[in-house]
């Protein structure tokens, strides 16, 4: 098996332990519910919305280690950007998790969130990793149904 | 014909006082194998269990010298199948303890067989406000279909609690059965929780009343000698493939006069007894029920698995299975932040488990590292799961096959999880 030091990298313990941003938030512009079948993760996404720009994003809700450590950076790595920007970086990381382990995924880019590489070694896990980001896009369209990693 | 050549490699070394747990598992070639480099420690038994040589011997003897399609040749090869295949139900048979092989019908598992119940003697004979008594701690599959069914008749179902223990609340039971009830259908033994429900007594609580009573023994036919006339029910359910025997068979049990009544499930070949424009009439039982070609190596499979658990002696089995539990149960206890979910004093050997800030897939995920493969999630279980206000649990499910080294190589992982999480 792949080291599972590059699954529960120091990093993603961190935020799994002591998530960032994780409250409600009762002003918030748009939410959106997502659900993981698998192992019964649950998030729900606040999101306040500007003029295109990610004032304030938050979540609640109860996961693992891997879609909470995400949830949390994720969080970290979107406030105070525009939609814009949050596309690219949400393109970017799904393909960092989905692509053949013979490519080399654009780290660089990901700053922050290249910690989760190691997770495209766990195929199980990597729907963990993308719950929070496909929840985002619910949010983003503001959909009412729940989002579902299947 | 080869088919009743079968006798499992340990059958004589079982039958000595001692279980001889080192001489069955070199029976199952699956555990033999590594998995991450290291040998594999397999404790997902209430999902799927392994296959004994011997039952895969059979299934391959089956398509290497007498796949034929049955009922219907009149060449060697089909009378040959079908005997095998109609052999393998008397088997099923004597395995539960049924009056008679023509009450025996073969679906794909147990899930099939809760479906067809549902479809055919449900729609029959349940009506608009007519009640159907499940409990909180069945799997989907018994209860989804009795909602569809719900769903197309206006019948209600009503929900028999579990104690935070994991024990159904008998005094609730007695509460619900009413003058609407048509159906109790419920669990012999839970799959998240291992609890042992006191079914004879469940079902005389409903017989008192004239109420029928179907028993899903997915997971007690694998651990425990099931006689459903002393359980006294009406129809009884299970999978093979938790049996040892191969994925897609199951049977579904019920008593001769019911099965005469109910409506066909599918319609198709074999299930006929005429077919004209005009009409069609039906097959005999238990035949009406099973239209098409039908699983027959799954069935030999099965059949070949049963002879495989007669020659080690279900009892034997029963005893040696909750050996294993009790010490699991202990050595799991000693680990700190960790809470085993399901502690009724009458136990399958199955422990759920959560373990403090630590989800259930983390721990999944980690043990598999160290090669010891268990469930992690909500078991198709979730108003279980909602009862406990957990999303998940971690299940480790033994089998005779077990010991007490793979236990111990399961703690050792659950260790390493902490170590990982510290």
């Amino acid at each position: 098996m792949s080291d599972l030091r590059d699954l529960y990298q120091q990093t993603i313990l961190d935020h799994t332990r002591k998530p960032r941003n994780k409250h409600e938030m009762p002003n918030a512009t748009s939410t959106a519910d997502g659900h993981n079948r698998l192992c019964g993760d649950k998030i729900r996404l606040f999101l306040k919305l500007n003029a295109g720009v990610i004032e304030d994003i938050s979540f609640t809700g109860n996961g693992c280690a891997i879609s909470t450590a995400s949830a949390s950076m994720m969080t970290e790595a979107l406030k105070g950007k525009t939609l814009a920007d949050a596309q690219p970086l949400f393109e970017l990381f799904h393909t960092m998790l989905t692509s053949p382990l013979d490519q080399e995924p654009d780290l660089e880019a990901l700053n922050k969130l290249a910690v989760f590489s190691g997770v495209r070694e766990f195929p199980v896990r990597v729907k963990c990793a993308t719950l929070p980001w496909h929840t985002l896009q619910a949010a983003i369209k503001n959909q009412d149904a729940p989002v579902t990693t299947e | 014909m080869t088919t009743t050549t079968t006798k499992p490699a340990v059958a004589k070394a079982a039958k000595a006082p001692a279980f001889d747990s080192a001489a069955i598992r070199s029976d199952f070639p699956l555990l033999q194998t590594q998995s991450h480099g290291k040998p594999l420690v397999y404790l997902d038994n209430a999902a799927t269990s392994q296959k004994p040589q011997a039952v895969i011997a059979a299934t391959a003897r089956y398509y290497t010298n007498y796949n034929a399609n049955i009922h219907r040749g009149v060449y060697k090869l089909s009378v040959d199948a079908t005997a095998a295949y109609e052999a393998a139900r008397e088997k099923v048979a004597r395995f539960i303890n049924a009056p008679s092989a023509r009450e025996v019908v073969f679906v794909r598992g147990a899930t099939e067989a809760v479906n067809l119940v549902a479809a055919t003697w449900g729609m029959e004979n349940i009506h608009s406000g007519d009640e159907i008594i499940l409990s909180e701690m069945e799997h989907h599959s018994n209860i989804v279909p009795w909602q569809l069914l719900a769903h197309r008749t206006g019948a209600v179902i009503k929900v028999v609690s579990v104690s935070d223990g994991g024990e159904l609340s008998l005094e609730h039971y007695a509460q619900l059965l009413s003058e609407r009830t048509r159906l109790v259908a419920l669990t012999h033994v839970s799959n998240a929780l291992g609890t042992i429900n006191p079914v004879e007594r469940i079902v005389s609580m409903a017989k008192a009343r004239g109420i029928p009573v179907l028993v899903d023994g997915a997971q007690s036919v694998p651990h425990l000698a099931i006689d459903v006339q002393k359980i006294g029910c009406d129809f009884f359910v299970f999978s093979g493939h938790k049996l040892y025997a191969p994925t897609g068979i199951g049977a579904l049990w019920a008593k001769g006069a019911l099965l005469e009544k109910m409506p066909p499930y599918q319609g198709g070949g074999d299930m006929i007894s005429t077919v004209s424009f005009a009409g069609s009439t039906w097959n005999d039982i238990p035949h009406k029920f099973e239209a098409g070609t039908p699983h027959i190596s799954g069935a030999i499979g099965l059949g070949v698995a049963i002879d495989y658990l007669g020659a080690i002696g279900m009892d034997a089995i029963a005893e040696y299975e909750h050996d294993l539990l009790l010490y699991a149960t202990k050595q799991l206890m000693r680990i700190s932040g960790l809470h085993i979910i399901g502690t009724a004093p009458e136990k399958a050997a199955v422990i759920s488990f959560i373990m403090e800030n630590i989800h259930p897939h983390d721990i999944g995920t980690i043990v598999d590292g160290e090669g010891v493969a268990i469930r992690t999630g909500h078991h198709c279980c979730q108003p279980l799961m909602d009862h406990y206000n957990i999303a998940a649990t971690a299940r480790a499910s033994l089998a005779f096959y077990n010991n007490r080294e793979d236990v111990d190589r399961l703690v050792a992982a659950v260790e390493k999880v902490k170590e990982v999480f510290s």
